[in-house]
Formats: structure tokens, sequence, C-alpha cells
């Protein structure tokens, strides 16, 4: 074991991991000679439980319900609020206490050195139907072992008022620090998204693996830019500051929030800019000492396959970018309009476009610098008024 | 009291004490024991480290984000006094018993919403293009930046305190004796001396309570600086957020947590002092 997944498992855990696994080894027996497709089939009687922690809108109903009514089971999530977060959820807690996990991809690698996830079967799931960019995400292998499986992504560029802002305007970064919208430019305060897409801007086209030199520059870069800023926000205050027109423009987020926003008439929109824009992604596993492997294991190949790829798509907390391609062509069946909208078309320009035009760059964590340097520095930026 | 009464009363005292003991103390003092903590992958690691009061107290961001969350807490103290005491002298003074026990009532009413949806109500108010500026408008005034700013904050400090500082204030002045302000009168004291010579004096008590609560309710409130302040710059209850949500440095919140405890402790201390300090 290397020094790194030593340190993340602490003695109390690794004699809970040895208590579990003895007891897990007595009770995997009887059960091995049954595939785990048997296991997850619908089941009259007491409902199981499957224990998700997840962003918010994972677990919702409109996700859900079908796998539930399907499987007779209650999704019971736990939401966290960032990848940080999430992190120290599953450390502090007992093996087994989340049966899903659902993260950002850039926190996979970690939970994957720390022990924390089951290695899943390749052949359960339906890479072929997924776009190749996206059959061997990175982190979310080790060699041939899988241990992640991507759900869904979206781009991260210029958030906008589409009253207040030309989109030709919008689509440079520059636009944050036009005269015309100081006190108007608001930030999502999450130190990741926005630093790696204002180190684009400083013209570095590996936003997140920074030099000496070039993090330092980017420090000078976003300080120019603080006399703009009318704020930080978390979720909620991002959402109404947008929707009631008090930010015009807004850094660190995507059609993530303005698409939410866009479905209920608020004017606003978001685009990537030329400089290049972002990717998140998010992924499922299945928690290490998990009791509920088939049940984890149906629910990854439900919202993967074409019908629960549009569901996430759809999703009525965020909307998404699905890598399912077979998800594209049910979602322009049945929803024509909103796949136009996210740009999942098979024909002419979409989405797909973009990535292979070298535009997007995957959100990670910082390579070079620490978490903390990032973040201090962030919070540094807010302070400095 | 004789040690007879106290053998009699201690089972009376004991579930107080316990609860302070369960629900304040040991909290308080794993709070401070976890400031000397690590952080190792995400995890709490048991330590005896100095690092954490280290690096928080030699940040100038921490001072000023301390400098800030004062200034803004005495500033929401003195406006919600002043906000609160023409109230609370009007219902103590000149309305019937009855009314006033009314209008104490609807003091409470407030509370019965939550204090983040009272906030983001506002948001409607301040905004540029919200009512307080469309009214401006009507009236040929220029719109005034008010959200995101520190008076959006301020705002929201008010509306948090203002119907507990009123309900204090008046509870405190309908204590005065109503014959020192009738004798002030047939000495010829205008209203204004009546108010200053013999009103404040009389009712400073609850006037510095109802401040005090104010400071402390502004000093530790995160939801006004943050949906109407904008988060910038931030205060105490801002920094111990963005600690705690990147890179989980819980013990580095702790630090920030105890010193506004020892600041919250020290302003209680001086204010208890001027409310009932003997005049010399």
């Amino acid at each position: 074991m290397k020094d790194e997944e030593k340190n993340l498992q602490s003695p109390f855990r690794r004699r809970f991991l040895q208590g579990g696994g003895a007891l897990a080894v007595g009770s995997a027996l009887p059960l091995s000679i049954m595939s785990s497709t048997s296991l997850a089939q619908p089941a009259a009687g007491q409902p199981r439980t499957l224990t998700m922690l997840a962003w918010y809108g994972h677990a919702e109903p409109d996700i859900v319900a079908e796998f539930e009514a399907k499987y007779n089971c209650k999704v019971k999530p736990k939401y966290y609020t960032g990848g940080d977060n999430m992190l120290a959820l599953v450390s502090q807690s007992p093996a087994g206490t989340y049966d899903l996990i659902l993260s950002d991809a850039e926190y996979v690698p970690q939970l994957r050195k720390a022990g924390y996830l089951e290695r899943l079967e390749p052949k359960n799931y339906a890479f072929d139907d997924y776009f190749p960019e996206f059959q061997r995400f990175p982190g979310h292998w080790d060699g041939n072992d899988l241990y992640a499986v991507m759900v869904r992504f979206g781009f991260l560029g210029v958030a906008y008022n589409t009253d207040a802002v030309p989109e030709s305007k919008a689509r440079s970064y520059k636009v944050y620090w036009d005269a015309a919208y100081k006190g108007k430019v608001g930030h999502f305060d999450w130190y990741l998204p926005n630093m790696g897409q204002l180190s684009l801007y400083a013209g570095n086209k590996t936003p997140y693996k920074l030099d000496r030199d070039q993090f330092v520059k980017l420090k000078s870069v976003m300080k120019t830019l603080r006399p703009q800023v009318a704020g930080f926000f978390d979720y909620g205050g991002t959402f109404s500051g947008l929707k009631n027109g008090q930010l015009q423009l807004v850094c660190g987020i995507g059609d993530w929030i303005t698409g939410t926003l866009a479905r209920s008439g608020a004017k606003v929109s978001s685009v990537v800019p030329d400089e290049g824009g972002l990717q998140w992604t998010e992924s499922l596993s299945i928690g290490k000492g998990t009791r509920n492997r088939d049940l984890a294991n149906a629910f990854i190949q439900y919202i993967t396959s074409a019908q629960g790829q549009v569901k996430s798509a759809k999703m009525a907390a965020y909307p998404a970018l699905i890598p399912n391609r077979k998800g594209w062509e049910l979602l322009a069946q049945s929803d024509a309009a909103e796949a136009r909208r996210q740009g999942m078309v098979l024909q002419g320009h979409n989405v797909m476009d973009d990535i292979r035009s070298g535009k997007i760059t995957f959100r990670q964590l910082p390579v070079q610098q620490s978490i903390e340097d990032w973040n201090d520095f962030w919070s540094e930026y807010k302070e400095s008024a | 009291m004789s040690s007879n009464t106290l053998r009699r009363r201690w089972p009376l005292l004991l579930p107080p004490l316990l609860w302070q003991l369960a629900f304040f103390l040991l909290p308080l003092l794993f709070l401070f024991v976890i400031s000397f903590w690590s952080i190792s992958n995400f995890r709490l690691q048991p330590d005896l480290t100095l690092k954490n009061w280290d690096f928080m107290l030699n940040r100038s961001a921490f001072w000023s984000a301390y400098g800030h969350t004062w200034a803004m807490a005495l500033g929401a103290a003195i406006v919600t006094t002043c906000c609160s005491f023409p109230a609370a002298c009007s219902l103590a003074f000149t309305v019937p018993e009855r009314t006033r026990k009314l209008a104490l009532m609807f003091l409470v009413v407030p509370f019965f919403t939550s204090y983040l949806v009272r906030v983001y109500s506002w948001q409607a108010f301040l905004s540029d293009n919200g009512i307080v500026n469309v009214l401006f408008g009507l009236l040929g005034l220029d719109p005034l930046p008010m959200l995101n700013t520190n008076f959006g904050s301020l705002v929201g400090y008010v509306t948090l305190s203002l119907p507990l500082v009123t309900l204090v204030q008046t509870m405190g002045l309908a204590q005065i004796d109503r014959s020192l302000i009738e004798a002030a009168h047939n000495l010829r004291a205008g209203p204004v001396r009546t108010l200053f010579s013999v009103i404040i004096p009389l009712g400073k008590p609850s006037l510095v309570v109802g401040a005090l609560f104010a400071f402390i309710l502004a000093f530790g409130d995160f939801v006004a600086p943050t949906y109407l302040g904008g988060g910038a710059p931030p205060t105490l209850s801002n920094l111990i957020i963005d600690t705690t949500k990147s890179g989980q440095q819980w013990p580095r919140a702790a630090v920030v947590a105890i010193v506004m405890i020892l600041t919250l402790v020290a302003t209680s201390l001086v204010a208890v002092r001027l409310a009932y300090g003997r005049r010399k």
C-alpha cells in the first residue's frame, strides 16, 4: 500500500474494514453464485435502501422515481456542496455508508487511491454507446481497472445577461474587464472554475498546470479584475443575481445554471469564449464496502442507458450534456428543442465539435501547486477590494 | 443562600447545568482542542501544533475581515438601536397596556418566517431594477446601488435584530417609574431634556442590552453579508465558510471561531458594565 493510501486509512477504519471484511466474506459467499443482475431484480416486500452521495438533484423524483418503482427501493441521498466536502464526507464515514458516490471527475483518482471505491466491471456498462472521447475518461481507469462511469458533463464559459451583453462581446473573457459592466460581474464562489477560466484568459493552454511564473501572472491578471466584481455567490445567490438582472456577467459557471434559468424565461445564456472553456464532468462510482452492490450497479446501468441519459440531460436541478450517443438520438426524438438548445444534435455543429477542436479543457485540480495555494489566493482575491 | 437551601435546590439546577455542559462547554472545549489539530488528506488528525493559529493570526486578510465584521456589527447595533427606540418609547409610554401587549405579540411575528426568506425578499427591493430604485426613478432620481454593498448587509442585520431589540427596549422602558417622568415635567423639563436626563439614563440597561443583542447577531451572521452584501469584503463568518469549504480546514476555522467568541465575551463584559455600572 502506498504511503498516501496508508495516511487515508485510520486505524479505526482499518479495523472496521478488517471486521467488515470478515463479515462480508461470510455473507458474500452464498451471494456470489448469483449474478449481480439477478439480485437487482424487482422484488416484492420491504423496499431496499440505496444510499447515494451526490450533488443536489441526482436523487430527486425526476431522476430516480422510475428506478425506485422498478427495483422496489428507495434512493436515499446525502447531498454535498463541492468536491472537498464530498471527500471529507467519504473519509469520515465508515466503509459501506454510501452505496453510490457521484463525484466530479477530478476527484475520482483521489477516491480511488484512498481505497474508497469498488472496482467496476467494464462490460456491465454501455461504453460502446458512448462517444469515443468518453469511453476511457482520464482518471476513471487505473490501467484496465475501472472505478467510475461518466454520467454527464457540461461546459464552463462566460454566463451573461442576453439583454445587457451582446454575444459577440461574451465570446471573450475580456468582457469581464469592460468598463460598461463594472460592478455587474459576479463570481461563482469556488476557486477551481474561476481560476481555471482566468488562467485560460492569461494564455495558459493547460490552465491547471502552471509553473511558478505562470501562477504569478495568473494572480496579477486576476487582481486587475477585482474592481469590476460585485461579489462572490453560491448557487442561490448566482441564480437570483442573474434572474433579477443584478449580475450581467458571471465567471465560473455555464449552462448548468443559465440553462435552468433560461427554462424559466430568464434572459441569460452561456457561451464558450474564444480563449477556450472548461469541462466539468460528473461520474458515478460504487462505494467501498457497499452491501447493495447489485442495486448500485443497476442504478449506474439505468442512468447511463439512453433513457436514463435523457433524464439526466433534462434534470430539474440543473441540465447537462450526456456522453451517450444513443441518449442524444433519443433526446432528439423526445425533446428536439432541448437537444438543439444544448447543442446535442448529430447533424450540424454540436458540442463534440468544441471538444474535438481543442477549445475545451477538462477541469482538474492544480497540478504544480497545492489546493491550498490556489484556495489561499482565492481568499486573498476576495478580500482585496 | 444557605447550604441547606442549596442542597434542596440542586436537583432543579442540575438540568440547566448539564445542558450547558453538554451543549456549550464541551463543544467549546472541542473547538479549542481541534484548533491545534492538523488536516491530512481532508481528514482531521489529532495533533498539537500552533500552525493554524500562526497562519490565521499572521494573515492580513484575517485582520481586515475582523475589522470589517466589527465595524459592521457596531453599525448594526447603532442603527438598530436608533430605529427601535422611537417605537419602544411609543409602546412603553403612550399606548394602553392592552395595545402594548398586542404590539409586542406582533413583534414576534417576523420570526415565524425564515430569516433567509426575509433576506432574499429584500433583493427584490434593493436590486438595481428593484422596487426602491423604480420609485427613485419615478421621482426623477438616479438609481442607487444598494444590493451587494455594505448598506445591503446592514439592511439584513437590522431585519434580523430589529424586532428583538424593540422588544427588549420596550420591556425595559415600560419598567421606568412614571412618577420620575412626571416629576421632570413638573420641574419644567422639556421633552428633550426629559428624554436625555430621565428616560435614557433609566432605560440604559435595556438600550445597552438591546444593542448588545444586535451586535452579537450581526457579528456572527452569515446570511446578510452573503446574500445582500455580495460576500465582499468577507466577514469572519464568510471566512469560516471559505476555510472549511475548500481543503476542509476545520482547525483554521476553529481559530476564527474562537477569536469571534472571545471578542463577543469581551464586548458583552464591557456592555454589561456600561449598562449596570454605577455612576461615580
